[in-house]
């Protein structure tokens, strides 16, 4: 499942970056998963805006930045199974289930 | 895997589930052990399973860095841990001296005058509450810890260090096994290879589990899911905001005693104590990502290796043996989460996060005074999950040490 081209690490994740390609996991920092911000909330909605980060068994859509590259953010969808990364995309483009990036992490 | 639980009756019971149990305790770690342990024994209550998805001592519960300590800093957070530290000073007769509880006393190690000052509060915090601390010099370290680099040479010299003499160790398997054998001696059905796949519902009360081995009906369920929290919350339909990460650990080959306290650097990023075996046990830095794969990233060893070379440098005569990851509940403000959901009859215990062992004894102890009597314990009453909408967190992002 790794996604690592041949001879590179395979003991770290590698994020094929859409605008640099594939590198190693220590080029990027970890940003979370946003989610909208509503226009109005109750308690209750606003304690899920800040507090609630799904944590799924398979797929899911997270943010990293690539700090040691090309700078940007890029949208990342990540197996919490196998680590396997399933698809990169620029921060424009972002994958058709993934959340919001208006709030950062 | 049915056919091994048979083969060990010397353990324990390997029960037929029941159809129904007056409590289902979910999750068969330290946590979910002591909450059944203590409803036997402190509650009388007997007509109770534990039902686990692997087999017992496969998780966290034999695979954590064995630290125990009390100096947390929030008022909320104090008297809860030192419970446990109480607690744990009993359990060597309860359990037996098997479990080798030491409180060989614990080291916090501080960098700059900035995390000294923090540690100080944390010390002053600590004696207010009448929790041992005490603030030792830098010049004053060798005497407890001779192998300890005190110079100016490493890359982060050490400032000072909180000392709490209480803190220690525990011999994490003796102690999974022992309070397994504790709770089938007491009644307690421990279920195995019984994964929780749904939950029994009538309207907003949930009435069971819904398992691998079949359904089982359930007076009240306490979920005590550590790192699957996440999942088994999905399936009971309600937000719990905890997300599962992956925390390494690292042991070395076997020495001769040389490390005489346990110590922790939280700017670093490393802890270390010595097992009465001889190796040397360390944890570090939780990895940044969600994960239930249980491994983590080789940089983050490096790290931790790093500032142990750094601090301690007759390790680098040591020989890292293994490696591995847990799976660990964060929650956003590094305290658990404890008491009821908004589901009638099912009641919670996770967000122990990277740090849980150390309070077992007295976790166990104030969920099942939630079990068996659908009321808070005193001690539990602030970590509810209804911090989260009221806003009354309990920030320990500080004192809970190392990377939460």
């Amino acid at each position: 499942m790794s996604t690592a081209p041949p001879g590179w690490r395979t003991d770290m994740l590698h994020i094929p970056c859409p605008h640099c390609g594939p590198r190693d996991e220590v080029e990027f920092r970890h940003a979370g998963t946003g989610v909208p911000l509503p226009e109005q909330s109750t308690d209750a909605e606003w304690a899920r805006v800040l507090y609630q980060r799904e944590s799924p068994l398979g797929p899911l859509t997270e943010q990293w930045v690539h700090v040691h590259g090309c700078r940007q953010w890029i949208h990342v969808v990540r197996d919490t199974r196998t680590h396997a990364i399933l698809s990169t995309h620029p921060v424009s483009a972002p994958p058709p289930s993934a959340p919001s990036v208006d709030h950062a992490p | 895997m049915e056919q091994a639980f048979k083969n060990a009756p010397f353990l324990w019971r390997h029960p037929t589930p029941r159809s129904h149990y007056d409590i289902v305790v979910v999750g068969g770690g330290l946590h979910g052990l002591s909450t059944a342990y203590h409803l036997a024994r402190e509650h009388g209550l007997t007509n109770v399973a534990v039902v686990e998805r692997g087999w017992l001592g496969n998780g966290n519960a034999v695979r954590n860095t064995t630290i125990i300590r009390s100096n947390y800093l929030r008022e909320e957070s104090m008297p809860l841990y030192e419970f446990g530290l109480q607690r744990w000073e009993r359990w060597p007769e309860e359990l037996g001296p098997e479990i080798l509880f030491d409180q060989r006393g614990l080291l916090t190690l501080t960098h700059s005058q900035a995390e000294a000052s923090a540690a100080r509060r944390v010390v002053f915090a600590n004696r207010m509450a009448g929790i041992d601390a005490e603030w030792v010099e830098r010049d004053d370290l060798p005497r407890l810890c001779p192998i300890l680099d005190i110079s100016d040479a490493p890359r982060y010299p050490v400032f000072g260090a909180a000392l709490q003499p209480r803190g220690g160790i525990a011999r994490h398997d003796a102690v999974m096994f022992h309070l397994a054998r504790a709770c089938d001696a007491l009644g307690v059905e421990l279920l195995q290879g019984c994964e929780v796949t749904g939950f029994l519902r009538e309207g907003n009360r949930v009435t069971g589990v819904r398992t691998t081995r079949g359904d089982i009906g359930a007076g009240r369920v306490g979920l005590v899911g550590a790192g699957r929290t996440p999942l088994l919350a999905r399936m009971a339909g309600i937000d719990v905001p905890v997300q599962s990460y992956p925390l390494q650990a690292l042991v070395s080959d076997i020495h001769e005693p040389f490390l005489p306290c346990v110590a922790l650097s939280g700017k670093l990023h490393m802890y270390v104590s010595q097992a009465h075996k001889g190796e040397l046990v360390m944890g570090a830095a939780r990895d940044p990502y969600r994960s239930y794969a249980q491994r983590g990233s080789s940089h983050i060893l490096e790290q931790q290796l790093q500032a142990a070379l750094e601090l301690y440098p007759i390790m680098a005569r040591a020989h890292l043996l293994r490696v591995w990851a847990g799976t660990v509940d964060v929650t956003p403000d590094a305290a658990p989460i404890l008491g009821a959901t908004p589901r009638d009859g099912l009641f919670i215990n996770c967000g122990w996060g990277t740090g849980g062992f150390k309070a077992t004894p007295g976790s166990g102890w104030v969920f099942a005074h939630a079990l068996a009597t659908g009321t808070p314990h005193p001690l539990a009453a602030p970590f509810g999950l209804e911090r989260f909408t009221s806003g009354a967190l309990i920030d320990e992002h500080g004192a809970a040490g190392v990377a939460h």
